[in-house]
């Protein structure tokens, strides 16, 4: 597996021609190797134009990008795309070649041998959730998600150190879209690759970014900082109004019980039972409704201890 | 009674497969590259296209009458009249083929690092090959039938009997539905063969999800 790599946007401006208004003002960004970046705001922030100036599909004005201290102008064009994960909200699968076609396209690019490209296919399909025997299938005998699967896979075919993503998830149903982010933070954990993820939707950038930068309208970079800082202390009054008035609600969320301190209780405690994996947002509503004081996490059959309704409040 | 089959019907059948042979290969060979070049270079695109509709709208029998004073009565008169027309029809249906890569796939297959050429072999003439085929279809077929019209020229091809038949004071009928019949059943053999290419070439295509 190769290692993830350190990203740096350094005073990257860009003006498309024939406009006034820059596309990007000025932005810089650090973005540490294996971290899960995401880039939100509203649309028309420069999102989809940052991101794109990583694998060089768009050319930018000034300033520079650095893939582990290498500017990307530095590297010929095929070899840095080679080198980068690229998946569209489109998706944009080969029509006339298999899944499994198509996800060996960077790996043919990159001449491996047949065998290693094989294994390496069924490997990826199981890896994003799809059978062995689909990779002999084509795009058009697919439903919307298994094609981004598909799409993911092919991106990280070539085992990238770098992930750019772009709306993966925006064409998906509510219930795919969700399925499918649980699986991409899985599948982050286990490659421990870096991703810069673009989307405008503050939940979805709230869960799965371990950073988040938030780019308002001029390509301006308004904060960027964990999820949690950010729900903690909002740069200003625009960021405070993107991510929403229920900040309080949204930071519980980002806990389970698993990362509270309990106190200690025994099976004859009082209250409802719930999973150590409950996040505190949902244990809360869950008191709320129920009128207790509180609950009781239980492994199994084994009480971990027990959450009261006033320690919430003390988490934030 | 003459043998109507070992003189008249299967030399003129012959013919026919020559005239249609030749002018499709050639036209092909011609709409093809310029069809490249014209994807690659799109200015090119529009020139080719206009003298393309041009010479469509030119009745067949006035352009046999056109070339006749530089190329005489001879097959290259038919042919340079045929090729015309198979030009007219495969260069944009190549065209279109070649444009209908979508967008995003485009932008996927450079986003992975393909380069132009890869690009062009791997993704585009592939996607392309459905609507290049559909154009070989229309070419065949038309080129079968303005074919028949060579014999006003020339004592050649399917349509011969059929001039000649008609020149009788009391037409035989059984050479105008014999010569006719074989010309149908010509295209449509061809067109049985083209579908069946356009299966095994792109057999993504005929899934009918696409
Ligand atoms: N090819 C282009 N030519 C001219 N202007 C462009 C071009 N692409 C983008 N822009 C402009 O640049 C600005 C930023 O666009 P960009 O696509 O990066 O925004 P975004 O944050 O991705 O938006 P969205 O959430 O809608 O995808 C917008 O004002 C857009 O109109
Ligand atoms: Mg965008």
């Amino acid at each position: 597996m190769s290692a993830a790599a350190e990203i740096v946007f350094d005073h990257v401006t860009k003006r498309y021609a024939g406009r006034d208004a820059p596309a990007l003002d000025d932005l810089s960004l650090e973005i540490p190797a294996g971290t899960f970046c995401v880039l939100v705001g509203p649309s028309g922030g420069g999102k989809t134009t940052a991101l794109k100036m990583v694998n060089r599909l768009i050319p930018f004005d000034s300033g520079d990008i650095r893939i582990d201290g290498r500017s990307v102008r530095d590297l010929p064009l095929t070899e840095l795309r080679r080198g980068i994960g690229y998946v569209i909200q489109q998706i944009g699968l080969f029509p006339h070649q298999t899944v499994g076609e198509n996800i060996a396209t960077v790996p043919r690019l990159l001449g491996w041998p047949k065998r290693q490209t094989a294994e390496r296919t069924v490997e990826l399909l199981e890896l994003v959730g799809l059978e062995a025997r689909d990779a002999e299938r084509y795009p058009a005998q697919l439903s919307g998600g298994q094609r981004q699967r598909v799409g993911l896979a092919r991106a990280l075919a070539a085992d990238p150190p770098l992930l750019l993503m772009d709306e993966p998830f925006g064409a998906l149903d509510p219930i795919t879209r969700f399925r499918l982010q649980t699986e991409l933070r899985r599948l982050h954990r286990e490659v421990g690759k870096t991703v810069i993820f673009v989307t405008h939707d503050v939940d979805e950038a709230i869960q799965m970014g371990d950073r988040i930068a938030i780019l308002r309208e001029g390509g301006v970079l308004a904060q960027y900082d964990t999820p949690d800082a950010i729900l903690a202390h909002p740069a200003d009054d625009f960021v405070a109004q993107f991510v929403g008035e229920d900040r309080a609600l949204r930071r519980l969320a980002l806990r389970t019980l698993r990362d509270v301190t309990l106190e200690p209780g025994s099976q004859s405690e009082p209250g409802s039972r719930v999973s150590p994996d409950t996040t505190v947002r949902n244990a809360v509503s869950l008191m709320l409704e129920t009128g207790d004081e509180q609950l009781v996490v239980v492994d199994g059959d084994r009480v971990l201890g027990v959450f009261h309704l006033r320690d919430a409040g003390e988490l934030l | 009674m003459r043998d109507h089959w070992g003189d008249t019907l299967q030399p003129a059948l012959v013919q026919h497969v020559e005239l249609t042979a030749i002018a499709v290969v050639i036209g092909f060979a011609i709409a093809f590259p310029l069809a490249l070049l014209a994807h690659r270079y799109g200015r090119l695109e529009h020139p080719v296209g206009v003298v393309s509709a041009l010479l469509y709208t030119i009745p067949s029998l006035a352009l046999f009458q056109l070339l006749i004073p530089f190329s005489g009565l001879t097959w290259t008169t038919v042919e340079i009249a045929l090729v015309s027309y198979t030009l007219v029809i495969l260069f944009p249906n190549i065209m279109a083929g070649l444009h209908s890569t979508p967008d995003e796939v485009l932008e996927a297959a450079q986003g992975m690092g393909l380069t132009r050429l890869q690009v062009l072999l791997r993704v585009e003439l592939p996607l392309a090959i459905p609507a290049i085929v559909g154009g070989l279809r229309v070419a065949v077929v038309s080129t079968v039938a303005i074919a028949t019209i060579a014999a006003f020229l020339l004592p050649d091809g399917l349509g011969y009997p059929i001039v000649l038949a008609l020149k009788e004071p009391t037409p035989f009928k059984t050479e105008i539905y014999s010569a006719g019949g074989l010309a149908i059943a010509f295209a449509i053999s061809c067109d049985l063969l083209l579908v069946a290419l356009r299966r095994a070439l792109a057999p993504w295509a005929v899934t009918g999800l696409a």
